[in-house]
């Protein structure tokens, strides 16, 4: 019997060390995109539990997804809030002149490329231009919510008086009627700044993820209630208050964090990506104007975007437009994140608007237009200094 | 549905007291009531495994009853986030046979999962004999999809979770209304049985689902399968089983059929979709060494519509396999047959098998875990077992795997 008992607790206790080793642990905070800006209030934690949920949550047939719509779940396509997956990818369309979309009524912008058992799909109308978007990583989003049009304002030379090649403008944009107006913001001729989107075509996050709900899903809400089969105005899909909590959330979600700050060829790069005028567009540092969230009063972060229009050239012109970008004109997308983007795309990195390029060098060698200087300085630059300057744009 | 529930707690409650009552007065239960112990004999199949179970009868009762009981504890991790510390009663199963008369007889199971979350019928049969090769049964039937979704009771397996492809890619347990014919043979070494059913079916949450994948599982949720068929379209199910009695049992099964609901009230809504499982289940114990394996190999092929979301796969494959050794049998704490078990579980899903349309590269949705096991028997009844979990998986995009560590104890007994 004693024997018996041996044998039993040593069985056990083999089991338990040996399993115990195994145990997963957790990655290091800046390995992941997800998780909350510090110094949130309970009520504010809770909001973005509640925000995060929804995020995830995905839409039946029943729950109204479609008739009509591209994806199922605003996380398939910002997964672990990343950056997007051809997969998911999407098409807008329109034209290229700044008059507004003439292709309202075939179901512009967006062209829904999937539909419900019983439809079909749209298909793209004869003589629209289109672009093919996919989509950015959604962190750190409050911070460039709250840094004020005065400090966009001072980014931007519009007409390049220093004469650098680099010129950058806001996006004076109309804006919909339910967007509530940031502290002090600035408006001409009854525009005003908008910063989010690819082309910086929406002005906040509650216009951006209205229009994600009732483009991307086609589910509608109080603020877009437009079906996007139908084109009629139908009853919201999703309530106003679950709206408010993914607005929250991307309000409140983290800042991706850089990683291997001290080693050599991270400073070295950093300063390479000074030197050949990369931060001239992707400005390494910002500051937030005041918040209705304290935790994003004020603060400096460090997003590399100046979240103004450039002209990228003739390579990234797709002939097409919104608002009143021209169709060369894409935002500057912040660099966070980039080390990470390949942990979200499934391995591959797919960068630029539509991920046509599969590596940060190819990324970088697609840049013409205000950014050909920029791009002809990094083709000037040693082997090891080309490393040192992505094995920086990893670090990030 | 849950009134005929409720009433029929209340009569098979009611039987039970009819049947012990009255004679407790003289004797002590245990000289009344008869064990009727599993039959391990070598020809018995996974196709008989719902009469095959301890039941506790009475002298000259034509009704037997038994059930089992499954809760454990359990504490996981995932990617170094814990949830803590958890007890599940998992779930309490009722069975009910009777003897209604020659060779007709009728047998009932019903499942608590979750405490009172989930009320289920799991089974509610008659069966009539007509020859040892052809039998009748209808009602509400388990179909024979597979080994485990016939043969899925707690205290016979050294697990605490049931395999992965049997709960999470089909849907065991899957009990349909319908009816069919099954029937044995023997002949030497040999045993063959067969099974073929019409039962009710899937319907159109197997691809429209918050799990966001084709999920087969989501269909248990329709409630109205036992009253009316989605589509008018029956599910068939068929199995062809051989066993040699020195070597083992293998399966071959199909279930297959129109799951969506392609047209109401005349009115054409979709094309007709299809559904077609395809399994092979086995087990075997190697005589050396007295191991004992069991497992099963599942695919899935369905129509999905072309123009919805490639979330929802067209294929889905899985397995799992369990390794059994008995290290130690013998009399222990008063216990005449305790036994001693070390097992290791090798699950494996894939819910979505093929490749991206728009980079060619592999669609992921999938899951591995491996599972040591140690059990405790102290008589074939009852189950204590200690299970460590170790899984990883897989989002769509296949980016890096989600981790998981769980640990597992609990018990499980027929009563
Ligand atoms: C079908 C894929 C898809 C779905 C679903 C989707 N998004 Fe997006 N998202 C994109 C793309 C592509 C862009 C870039 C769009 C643009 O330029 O306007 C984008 C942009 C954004 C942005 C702007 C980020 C920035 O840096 O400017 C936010 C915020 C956002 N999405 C939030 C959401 C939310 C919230 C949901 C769910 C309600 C959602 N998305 C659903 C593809 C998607
Ligand atoms: C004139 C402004 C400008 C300059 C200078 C510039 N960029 Fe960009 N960069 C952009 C814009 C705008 C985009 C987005 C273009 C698009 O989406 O098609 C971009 C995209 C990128 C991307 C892809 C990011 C993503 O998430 O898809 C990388 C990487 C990048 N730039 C790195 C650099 C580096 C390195 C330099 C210096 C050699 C540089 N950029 C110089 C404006 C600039």
């Amino acid at each position: 019997m004693n024997k018996v008992c041996i044998y039993l607790v040593f069985l056990c206790c083999l089991f338990l060390v040996a399993c115990d080793k195994t145990s997963p642990v957790a990655p290091e905070e800046n390995e992941l995109l997800d998780g909350p800006i510090e110094g949130l209030t309970t009520q504010q934690q809770i909001q973005f539990l509640k925000g995060d949920e929804a995020f995830a949550d995905v839409f039946t047939i029943n729950e109204g997804l479609g008739p009509l719509f591209v994806a199922n779940q605003c996380a398939s396509c910002h997964p672990g809030d990343g950056k997007g997956h051809p997969f998911v990818q999407f098409t807008r369309f329109g034209q290229s002149d700044t008059l507004g979309n003439q292709f309202m009524t075939f179901g512009a912008p967006q062209l829904q490329n999937k539909a419900i058992p019983g439809y079909q799909p749209e298909v793209l109308p004869t003589g629209a231009t289109f672009t093919s978007l996919i989509a950015p990583a959604v962190t750190g989003l409050g911070f460039l919510d709250a840094v004020s049009d005065a400090d966009l304002i001072a980014l931007s030379d519009p007409n390049d008086m220093d004469g650098d090649g680099i010129s950058g403008r806001p996006h004076w944009n109309t804006i919909p009627s339910y967007v509530q107006l940031r502290p002090n913001s600035i408006s001409k001729n009854g525009k005003y700044i908008s910063r989010f989107g690819k082309k910086g075509a929406a002005y906040d996050l509650l216009h951006q993820t209205s229009g994600a709900y009732n483009q991307d899903m086609g589910i509608t809400s109080l603020f877009e209630p437009i079906d996007v089969f139908s084109l009629l105005e139908i009853d919201p899909e999703v309530n106003t208050e679950t709206v408010r909590n993914v607005v929250a959330y991307l309000k409140t979600l983290k800042q991706p964090l850089p990683r291997d700050v001290n080693s050599g060829d991270v400073i070295l790069g950093k300063q390479i990506f000074s030197d050949i005028d990369c931060a001239k567009c992707h400005s390494p540092q910002l500051t937030t104007g005041i918040s209705p969230i304290e935790a994003l009063s004020n603060k400096t972060f460090f997003p590399y975007t100046d979240l103004l229009l450039h002209d990228m050239g003739v390579g990234l012109d797709d002939n097409y437009t919104e608002g009143f970008a021209l169709t060369s004109e894409w935002k500057t997308p912040p660099l966070w994140g980039l080390g990470l983007s390949k942990d979200a795309q499934g391995g591959t990195c797919f960068l630029l608007h539509d991920g046509r390029a599969t590596s940060i060098e190819s990324a970088i060698l697609m840049h013409g237009g205000e950014a050909v200087q920029s791009k002809n300085k990094y083709l000037l630059l040693s082997e090891s200094e080309k490393t040192q300057l992505i094995t920086f744009l990893e670090s990030l | 549905m849950k009134t005929f529930i409720s009433i029929y707690l209340k009569l098979s409650v009611g039987t039970l007291l009819v049947v012990i009552a009255p004679s407790l007065e003289a004797q002590t239960l245990d000289s009344i009531l008869i064990r009727k112990d599993i039959d391990t004999s070598a020809s018995v199949l996974n196709m008989d495994a719902a009469y095959n179970r301890p039941f506790l009868t009475a002298d000259k009762m034509p009704v037997s009853l038994g059930g089992y009981l499954e809760a454990n504890s359990i504490y996981s991790t995932e990617d170094g986030v814990t949830e803590g510390l958890s007890f599940q009663a998992r779930r309490l199963t009722l069975f009910m046979s009777a003897s209604i008369s020659k060779r007709i007889k009728f047998l009932s199971e019903i499942e608590f999962e979750d405490g009172t979350k989930e009320i289920g019928i799991e089974f509610a049969a008659l069966d009539v004999a007509f020859h040892p090769v052809l039998n009748f049964r209808g009602g509400i039937i388990m179909n024979p999809i597979g080994a485990f979704n016939q043969n899925h009771d707690g205290p016979k397996w050294e697990f605490v979770e049931r395999p992965d492809v049997a709960v999470n890619m089909l849907a065991a347990t899957w009990a349909n209304a319908g009816f069919g014919l099954y029937g044995k043979a023997h002949k030497g070494n040999w045993v063959l049985g067969y099974e073929v059913y019409l039962t009710n079916g899937f319907n159109n949450s197997i691809t429209d689902n918050e799990e966001n994948k084709t999920f087969l599982p989501a269909a248990k949720a329709n409630e109205e399968r036992f009253e009316e068929s989605n589509n008018g379209r029956a599910l068939f199910t068929g199995k062809l089983a051989i066993k040699n009695r020195k070597i083992g049992e293998i399966g071959f099964s199909y279930m297959g059929g129109i799951y969506n609901k392609f047209e109401e009230e005349g009115l054409i809504l979709d094309e007709e979709r299809r559904l077609d499982v395809f399994a092979i289940d086995f087990n075997t114990t190697i005589k050396k060494t007295g191991t004992y394996i069991v497992g099963e190999i599942i695919f899935i092929n369905i129509d999905v519509a072309e123009t919805f979301t490639q979330q929802f796969g067209n294929k889905q494959r899985g397995a799992f396999v369990d390794i059994v050794q008995t290290v130690l049998k013998k009399e222990m704490f008063g216990w005449k047959e305790a036994t001693f078990n070390i097992a290791a579980r090798l699950d494996y899903v894939d819910w979505n098998i093929g490749t991206f349309k728009e980079t060619g590269t592999e669609i992921g949705e999938d899951l591995w875990a491996i599972s040591p096991a140690i059990s405790f028997r102290p008589s074939a009844q009852t189950v204590f077992r200690i299970n460590y979990r170790y899984q990883w998986q897989k989002d769509i995009l296949s980016n890096p795997a989600a981790k998981t560590a769980t640990w597992l104890f609990g018990i499980s007994t027929y009563f």
